[in-house]
Order: C-alpha cells, then structure tokens, then sequence
C-alpha cells in the first residue's frame, strides 16, 4: 500500500481526480472498500489537514481534495451502507452562522471516511436541541467561523444540559484557531484544528466507550 | 509632541517617530458609545463619525477608520445584510445565485448605492473634525475575496479551479467596482485605503495560484487606486508571499497573530511597513497584564527603526473585547512604545 499510498497523496495534492479515480479503482481491486478507506483515504485526509495546520497547504486544496474523495468513497460505499461504519448517531450543524464552508469540508471528510452524519445545516439553539433529542444524537459537530456564534456553545451545551441529553460536542472554525482555550470555556467537550480532527475525536471518544 | 498623521507618515517612511503608532479599529464600540444598537450606529453616517471621534479621545489610537462591515460593498450588488446584536454584521443569501449570473453581472455605481454614500459622507465628517492631524482609513475589499460573500465561499474556489473565463469576468467586474469605490473615498478624503484581500492568504489559496490570480487582480488594482494601499489579510497567514505582495505596490500589510512578527521584520526589511498582529480574538479575555506584555512582546520583534503599526491582527477589535484591555494597550503603548527603544538594548 505504501507506494499506492504516495502516488494518491500525489495526484490529491495536485487535484487530479482522474488519476486519484484510477489510483482508488487500483486499491479495491485488491481490498475491502472499508479496508482501503481506513487504510488510505483518511490516513491522506488526516495528513492533509495536518499540513493546512502548519500553513503548509491552503484550504482550497483541501476543499478540492475531500471533495474528490468524498465522491470516489460514495460511489461504492453509499451513504447509509451496511458496511459504513457503525458508530452512535452523529450530526453537524452550523451554528447561529451563515458561513457553510467548514461544515461542507468536514462533511466531506467524514463521509469520505466511512462515516454517516446528519447534516443538519444551519439551525439556532432551541431548535437544535430539540432535533438532536428526537435524531438520539450523542455526538454532535458544530462549525462556527464568527466569535459570537461560537459563544452561543454555551448555551447550548446550558440547554442540551437542562434536558439531562448526554451529547458529545466537538467545535471547530476560526474563533477556536485564535483562541485556545475558547472551546473549553463554551463547555464543548473537544476541539479539532481542521476538518480531518473530527476523524480522529470521534474514533478516541469510540474507543473510550469501548 | 508629533501628530497621528506625522508619526504615521514617519513611521510608513521607515524612520523611527516619538512612538509606535497604534491602529485600533473598534469598529462595532462606537454604538456603546453613543448608546445605539450596532444596527442603528451603521444606519447615519452622523453616528458614525461621533463614534469615531470619541473612541480617538478615549482610546488615543492614531487612525479614525471609516470602515462599517464589509457586507456594505455587497449591498451595492443589490445583496442583504443580517445584523446582531453583539456582533458584526454578515452578508445574507449569495446574489450570484447560478454561475451564469456572472455573464450578466455589472458593476454598481458608488453614488447609486445608499450603504456607500454614507461610507463617504463618514470620510467627509471626519476629515471636517480632523484636517490633516490624524489619518482617516478608508478600506474597500479585493475583487478577489468580495466574491466569498457574493457566490459562498465553496462555489467561489469551485469557479477559481473551473471555470477560468467566468472568473476572469467577475474580476473585472470588481475590479471597476473596486477602484470606483476605493477611489471615491481618496476623493471624499481619506488618508489610504486598506485593501482587504484575505484569499489572497497563503491560508486560503496556494502560492502558485496566488500568482495567477489575486495578485495580478491586486498588481492592477493597486496600480490604479489614487493613494497610498496597504493591505490586509484578515489574520490569513502571509510569510511565504512577502515579495509577491510587495510587488503589488502595496506600502503596508497586516500581519497575523498565527506568524510570527519577527520573521516578518526579517523579511519586509524596511522595504514596506508591518501593522499588526494583536489578537483580537484572544484580546476578550486579556488581563492588563497580559495587554502589557503582548504589546511590549509585538514592539520588540517589530519596532525597530520604524515601519510598524501596533494594530490587531485582522483589522477589527470584536464587540467582547473590554474597555479595560483596550486602555491597557494603550497604556503599554506609552510606556514600551516610545522611541528610542532603548529598553530592548
Ligand atoms: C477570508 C476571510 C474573509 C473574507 C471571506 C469571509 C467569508 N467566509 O465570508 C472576507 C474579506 C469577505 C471577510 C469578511 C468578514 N470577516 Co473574515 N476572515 C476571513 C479568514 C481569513 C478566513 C475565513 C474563512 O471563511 N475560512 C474558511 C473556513 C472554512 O475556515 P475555518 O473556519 O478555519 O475552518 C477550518 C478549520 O477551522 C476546521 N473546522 C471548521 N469547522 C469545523 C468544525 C469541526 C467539528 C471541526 C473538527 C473542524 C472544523 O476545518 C476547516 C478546514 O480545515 C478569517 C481569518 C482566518 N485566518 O481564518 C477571517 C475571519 C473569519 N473574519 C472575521 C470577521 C469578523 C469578518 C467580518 C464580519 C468583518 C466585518 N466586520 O465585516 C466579515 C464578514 C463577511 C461576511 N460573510 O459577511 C473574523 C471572525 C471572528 C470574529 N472576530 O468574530 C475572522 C476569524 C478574523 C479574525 N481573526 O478575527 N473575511
């Protein structure tokens, strides 16, 4: 896999979905679609945003790239396939916001990983609380990118509380990058410092339920 | 004792003036100020420039800024804005709904659009309050970043790798749109304008592309603006484009609190002058200590010789951050600030 490996972080860093396409056809020819998700495409994801954190990339890049992989992972593990990965319901939303962009990346990574999540698009507080109790959610996304929506965490973990629902809430956008410490002080239970984090958060809080 | 408008203009000269300069762009605090809701302050241009003028007493910074949010140039485009209560306004729905729309798309005229008008009778009344002693800072946005909030920000990078003539148009429909504007405030009198280009940042696009788009939309644009520009990246990151940014003619750049100011000094050289890079975001919860040191920290890396403005890293103090703070960087300022800076011997 290690030289499969290379040439598809190649051809993805240069966009070149033909050749990404071909590369994948390659790899599933010779292992589960699961196995080559899990051993290839979020590896990638993972060191892609890894080096969009360092300013190593820019976001373009990503957004292009996870688009690509989203596409050529849905082609033959559908959304909702018995073979994606079983995990507790998951959602993403954009909070009290207008900017879409991070929950669109995020999504992309996600499902590109074998993942199912609710896309729940922009919703405001109240609302929210009462779709993520009817949908059983336990862990929830939540994009911001200004600094007042990502304050309003606090009030929704305040009400997710008061209704005794035991949901997991991991934060991401700009606000965070800026300030490290904001997301502990709006009572999320993690913070990613680009869409790839949401993989590896999810996978850690799975694996202490274990 | 010098005025904001010499210790500015010596500073952007490369030489050292009584203190660093201080750009503070409390944008949003003029309406606690004057008591109004963030929406009724943008609403007059009267209130406006009041707010200025007491935030310059109250916070002695050395620039009045004539910036409202940057929603305004796309209500020119027949856009909406969505106001809150405790915080900058938002552009609304995308007015370039189907990338079609782009063929037919025309530049608005400046003296058609309400939200502009206004923007220049706030450079106007602050001229009138200030002459020459402090400068006024107009700012309009790159024709290369409007498009985020005239398209969304996924179909834009969609349309920049796709879709090269559609781009090329919109370029040069914001190009007119944006020397109309950026020159009717030089007109209206303000001192420079600040281009703000955050796509431009290594951040959002790689350099390769840069090359091929942002900055020769920026090399044209800048070219034809009748004043001095600096530009701003919004906090997007900007090292590893120093050279090609100086290249656009740019006098400035605003310098994220993600670099670090230290190696911007090295590579700028005295060749263009650094404002930057307090965060603002951080800034909501700063003791006066921590005021203290994160000012004295930015005046060490950056202060020598001239060619720096202390300033906030994205060119906007948000709605939380505290008075407090904001007196106490300024009460930093006065005590690190002056020059010479012997203490850093
Ligand atoms: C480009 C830019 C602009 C452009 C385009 C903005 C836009 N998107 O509409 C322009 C020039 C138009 C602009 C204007 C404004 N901007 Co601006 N802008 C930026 C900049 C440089 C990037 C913003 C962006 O959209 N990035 C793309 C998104 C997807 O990136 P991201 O949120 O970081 O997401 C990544 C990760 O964080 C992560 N992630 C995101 N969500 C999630 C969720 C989970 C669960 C996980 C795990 C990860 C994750 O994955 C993503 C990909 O890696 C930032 C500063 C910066 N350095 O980031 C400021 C910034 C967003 N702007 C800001 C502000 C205030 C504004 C204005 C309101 C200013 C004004 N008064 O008018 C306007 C609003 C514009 C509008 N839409 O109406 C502030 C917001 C914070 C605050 N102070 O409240 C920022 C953060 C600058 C700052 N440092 O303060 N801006």
């Amino acid at each position: 896999m290690d030289k499969l490996a290379l040439e598809f972080y190649e051809a993805l860093a240069l966009l070149d979905r033909p050749r990404v396409e071909a590369l994948f056809q390659q790899a599933i020819s010779q292992k589960v679609p699961m196995q080559v998700v899990e051993e290839l495409i979020t590896p990638l994801l993972i060191r892609l945003g890894d080096e969009w954190s360092a300013g190593k990339i820019a976001l373009s890049q990503i957004y292009m790239a996870s688009r690509i992989c989203e596409d050529i992972v849905e082609r033959v593990l559908p959304a909702m396939a018995v073979e994606r990965k079983a995990y507790p319901p998951m959602a993403i939303v954009v909070l009290n916001d207008y900017h879409t962009l991070g929950k669109r990346i995020v999504l992309s990574v996600m499902q590109a990983s074998g993942f199912d999540v609710l896309d729940y698009g922009r919703m405001d507080v109240d609302a929210l609380v009462g779709r993520i109790l009817a949908d059983g959610v336990k862990y929830l996304l939540v994009s911001v990118l200004m600094l007042p929506a990502a304050l309003k965490v606090k009030t929704l973990r305040a009400a997710l509380d008061a209704r005794g629902a035991q949901v997991r809430i991991v934060v991401g956008g700009a606000p965070f990058l800026f300030d490290s410490e904001l997301w502990r002080e709006v009572g999320a239970d993690a913070m990613g410092c680009n869409a790839a984090d949401a993989v590896t958060i999810v996978q850690r809080w799975r694996e202490e339920a274990a | 004792m010098m005025t904001a408008m010499q210790r500015v203009l010596t500073a952007m000269g490369q030489q050292e003036p009584d203190r660093v300069p201080l750009f503070l762009f409390p944008t949003m605090h003029g309406a606690k100020e004057l008591g109004l809701s963030i929406r009724e302050y943008f609403s007059r241009a009267e209130y406006v420039v009041e707010g200025q003028i007491r935030l310059l007493a109250k916070y002695r910074g050395d620039c009045l800024s004539a910036f409202y949010y940057a929603s305004l140039e796309v209500e020119a485009f027949g856009g909406d804005t969505l106001f809150f209560d405790n915080g900058p306004p938002n552009a609304g729905e995308p007015i370039i709904r189907h990338d079609e729309d782009i063929d037919y798309l025309e530049p608005p005229r400046v003296m058609e659009a309400a939200g502009l008008v206004r923007g220049l009778e706030t450079i106007r009344g602050l001229k009138e309050r200030v002459g020459d002693t402090v400068p006024i800072i107009g700012v309009a946005i790159s024709p290369f970043s409007l498009p985020v909030m005239q398209m969304g920000f996924d179909r834009y990078i969609e349309l920049i790798y796709e879709q090269p003539v559609r781009f090329a148009r919109l370029m040069a429909v914001n190009q007119t749109f944006c020397l109309e504007w950026a020159n009717a405030q030089m007109a209206a009198g303000a001192t420079a304008i600040c281009y703000f280009d955050p796509l431009s940042s290594t951040t959002n696009i790689p350099r390769e592309l840069y090359l091929k788009t942002g900055h020769r939309v920026a090399v044209e644009t800048l070219r034809q603006i009748q004043g001095p520009a600096a530009t701003h990246l919004a906090s997007g990151r900007g090292l590893g484009i120093v050279d090609d940014l100086l290249a656009t003619g740019t006098a400035a750049v605003g310098v994220s609190a993600l670099e670090d100011l230290a190696d911007w000094k090295a590579a700028a050289r005295n060749r263009f002058t650094l404002i930057g890079n307090l965060n603002g975001v951080e800034m909501r919860r700063w003791t006066a200590a921590q005021a203290e040191s994160e000012v004295k920290t930015a005046i060490a890396k950056a202060g020598r010789g001239g060619g720096f403005i202390l300033s906030d890293n994205h060119g906007e103090i948000p709605w939380q951050v505290p008075d407090d703070v904001l007196l106490a960087i300024r009460d930093a300022l006065d005590r690190w600030g002056r020059y010479p800076l012997d203490w850093l011997e």
